[in-house]
């Protein structure tokens, strides 16, 4: 009997087996515990909460809402809600992050200490604290509805939010996004029409400019062509506030605002520490076989920097998406707050609503790490 | 070999399950044994739960804490506070971080049934109100059509805000925070034109502006508003300790006993007195605690006039009157079951 613990191979399987049962016992433990006393104390239990309906407004929802819809409609303002803010945060803080990153390694000495000083007091200042500051320090202290500032007549500034002029859907909208889109797939094949004739002639063909002009001049030209009408809505002070046109919100844009320019600082230094890690022979290279300094940076230096950068740059996306939840505190209606928060206090559900909730992260951040693998995948080097 | 191992983790599984069955709540046997009262409140509603510069905690809601302390340990001083917000307060008490929430929680049906709660009583009846900027010039809540109105989330007060605008055809701007601070501060910082809350706290968060006099609260009251302390469903026993711990203290009121009498009330003729002061049968030792249970609440923590006057009434900065919270021999509604 004890000869055979001796035994190695033997001895591997037990250990295993008794972790195994263990971890089986201990969630066995767990889950029965719950349900007893859930059942003991009258709780209810089931997802039949969803179907009720909710009784409160909620401030800023990109689906029609109002008190009288249910608990599953409150799930889906604050998911697409956490997905509007993340997308945003997203685009902005790879822009903002990409220039503070390529600006940090200028020559001019003001610019690279000036980015560098950027980094250091926003990477390290509390994110949570910098969107109290965003919400209870700025955008607190800007005037009331009355005393709004007031920018080309149209637009609104005040300490309820920012007023802007809203489109109407009708013929010259519709076909100025038909034309970004047509833009869009134009700069596509361009670009892998230019890319096939570099590697047959070594013609350089200029995609970027031509790709921003395409982006300028096509909505413009479907602008004229749908009848120049965009039929705005404007926003106009009435009783309390403005009425009409499109309001961001002062929760949406402090949380935005802080959200950007903390994660900027990270994406920043993986690109600086991407362009970096390419060693100084690859432009040496480049520039004795005749490239000039910005076809050297394209054709050489970024492609390899982009793969070092990549990886990085996806765990700061995740951390966008983790990080919206903390809305809570400034009271953006994203999922935490409206669904996590609101309605389980209404319905008082906690096991079921915070599983949907961490469920709702992890499918989302899953999602996010996937397609920026395959990203990845794509960009890295072929190995022949 | 085998079998033994088989042996084994049977036996681990039914330690584990046995021990499962033995978390049965016995909530006054596991107070009596850590020796405090671990009770969820306010984390900061003047004249409800208010802590001092040297974080002695006061207040109405407070007192009941105290009071069941006091029942129960002997000693009101005995108490294990936990400030909760709206959201938290309900999650503290179902699973057992908290044992007794007084946080000026709203009785309501759902509450009482779907989120597996008790309610003890109510030790304030209250309304929910509106407070404005004096500065917009608005008198009564019906010319609050287009307002943005600063909220609690997670209150009865968000969804009566909604019942009313609806009612009466108004629109509305919701702005809802999870403190009770980050409301005060997007209310000052103009965010809204109006709070809402219950016309009590209204007059409590009012102190607390920088400058009180510029706003007002409008004579509207919205809801009804009971508040009080709660329990877990699933221990009758410590939800009759609370309840009487609570009818003590309004018995003590109607009978006249005050903590500051109450040693010369032990020699009174009266036979209500005496039962109270558990001088003559055995009322407390039925409940699981001693005979003196309510001569304890009385003598440290005071009658419910006592300390609605010291916290809320006239005796405190927010001087609010009586009216609903008089006794029910006073035209109120605060009312004890016999003590018999």
């Amino acid at each position: 009997m004890f000869a055979l613990l001796r035994d190695r191979k033997v001895r591997g399987i037990l250990f295993q087996l008794l972790t195994v049962i263990g971890l089986v016992a201990f969630l066995w433990y767990i889950g029965t515990n719950t349900v007893h006393n859930i059942e003991q104390r009258g709780i209810q239990t089931g997802f039949g909460f969803l179907n009720g309906t909710a009784g409160f407004a909620i401030n800023d929802t990109p689906v029609a809402y109002n008190e009288t819809y249910t608990h599953g409609r409150v799930f889906l303002v604050g998911l697409l809600n956490t997905l509007i803010i993340s997308f945003v945060v997203i685009i902005l803080s790879t822009i903002l992050g990409l220039l503070i990153g390529v600006l940090r390694l200028s020559n001019n000495w003001l610019i690279a200490k000036l980015s560098s000083a950027y980094i250091d007091i926003f990477r390290n200042i509390p994110i949570l604290l910098q969107i109290l500051f965003w919400y209870n320090v700025v955008l607190a202290t800007l005037p009331s509805p009355r005393k709004s500032i007031e920018l080309f007549g149209s637009i609104f500034i005040n300490n309820r939010g920012f007023y802007v002029p809203k489109p109407a859907l009708n013929a010259t909208t519709i076909s100025m996004i038909i034309a970004v889109f047509l833009a869009v797939i134009i700069i596509f094949f361009l670009n892998r029409w230019s890319n096939k004739r570099h590697e047959r002639t070594g013609q350089e063909f200029p995609v970027l400019f031509t790709g921003i002009g395409l982006i300028i001049v096509l909505p413009i030209i479907a602008f004229f062509i749908g009848g120049s009408d965009m039929n705005l809505s404007y926003p106009v002070l009435k009783g309390f506030n403005f009425r009409g046109g499109k309001t961001f919100y002062p929760e949406f844009l402090a949380l935005t605002f802080a959200l950007t320019i903390y994660t900027a600082t990270f994406i920043a230094e993986a690109v600086r520490s991407g362009i970096e890690a390419v060693s100084k022979g690859q432009k040496e290279a480049a520039a004795s076989i005749g490239l000039s300094s910005y076809q050297s940076l394209k054709l050489v230096v970024l492609p390899q920097a982009i793969r070092i950068a990549i990886p990085p740059t996806i765990n700061q996306y995740l951390n966008i998406v983790k990080n919206s939840s903390l809305a809570t505190a400034i009271g953006y209606p994203e999922l935490v707050t409206v669904f996590a928060g609101t309605s389980l206090n209404q319905v008082g559900q906690a096991i079921e609503i915070i599983s949907m909730t961490m469920l709702v992260y992890l499918v989302v951040s899953l999602a996010v790490s996937a397609l920026l693998n395959w990203i990845n995948f794509k960009m890295k080097i072929k190995e022949r | 070999m085998k079998s033994k191992i088989a042996k084994i983790s049977m036996a681990a599984i039914a330690v584990i399950g046995l021990s499962a069955s033995v978390a049965n709540a016995d909530t006054l046997s596991d107070t009596k044994a850590q020796g405090y009262l671990k009770c969820g409140i306010n984390s900061g509603l003047p004249g409800f739960a208010s802590a001092d510069s040297k974080g002695n905690w006061s207040g109405i809601d407070i007192s009941v804490c105290r009071a069941v302390a006091a029942a129960v340990l002997g000693d009101a001083s005995k108490v294990k506070f936990t400030s909760l917000n709206a959201k938290e307060r309900f999650t503290a008490l179902q699973s057992g971080e908290i044992d007794l929430l007084s946080r000026n929680t709203t009785w309501t049906e759902t509450r009482d049934s779907s989120l597996g709660l008790n309610f003890a009583g109510v030790n304030f009846y209250d309304g929910q109100g509106f407070m404005v900027h004096k500065s917009i010039g608005v008198k009564n809540a019906k010319e609050l059509n287009g307002a943005a109105v600063c909220v609690q989330s997670g209150t009865t007060t968000e969804l009566n805000l909604a019942d009313y605008f609806r009612k009466n055809g108004m629109k509305y701007k919701l702005v809802a925070y999870d403190s009770n601070d980050q409301v005060v501060k997007g209310y000052e910082s103009g965010r809204c034109d109006v709070i809402t809350s219950d016309s009590s706290q209204l007059y409590s968060l009012r102190i607390k502006l920088k400058n009180p006099n510029g706003s007002m609260v409008l004579p509207n009251i919205i809801s009804k508003e009971p508040l009080g302390p709660v329990v877990r469903q699933g221990d009758d026993k410590w939800f009759n300790i609370v309840k009487w711990s609570y009818a003590a203290m309004v018995a003590a009121e109607e009978a006249g006993i005050t903590s500051k009498n109450v040693d010369s009330m032990l020699k009174s003729n009266n036979p209500t007195v005496k039962r109270i002061l558990g001088v003559e049968g055995k009322l407390g030792e039925n409940l699981g605690l001693s005979k003196n249970f309510a001569y304890n609440i009385i003598k440290q923590v005071g009658n419910y006039g006592e300390v609605f006057d010291r916290t809320v009434g006239m005796n405190s900065p927010l001087k609010i009157k009586r009216g609903l919270n008089a006794l029910w021999t006073k035209g109120g509604l605060q009312y004890s079951p016999p003590f018999r």
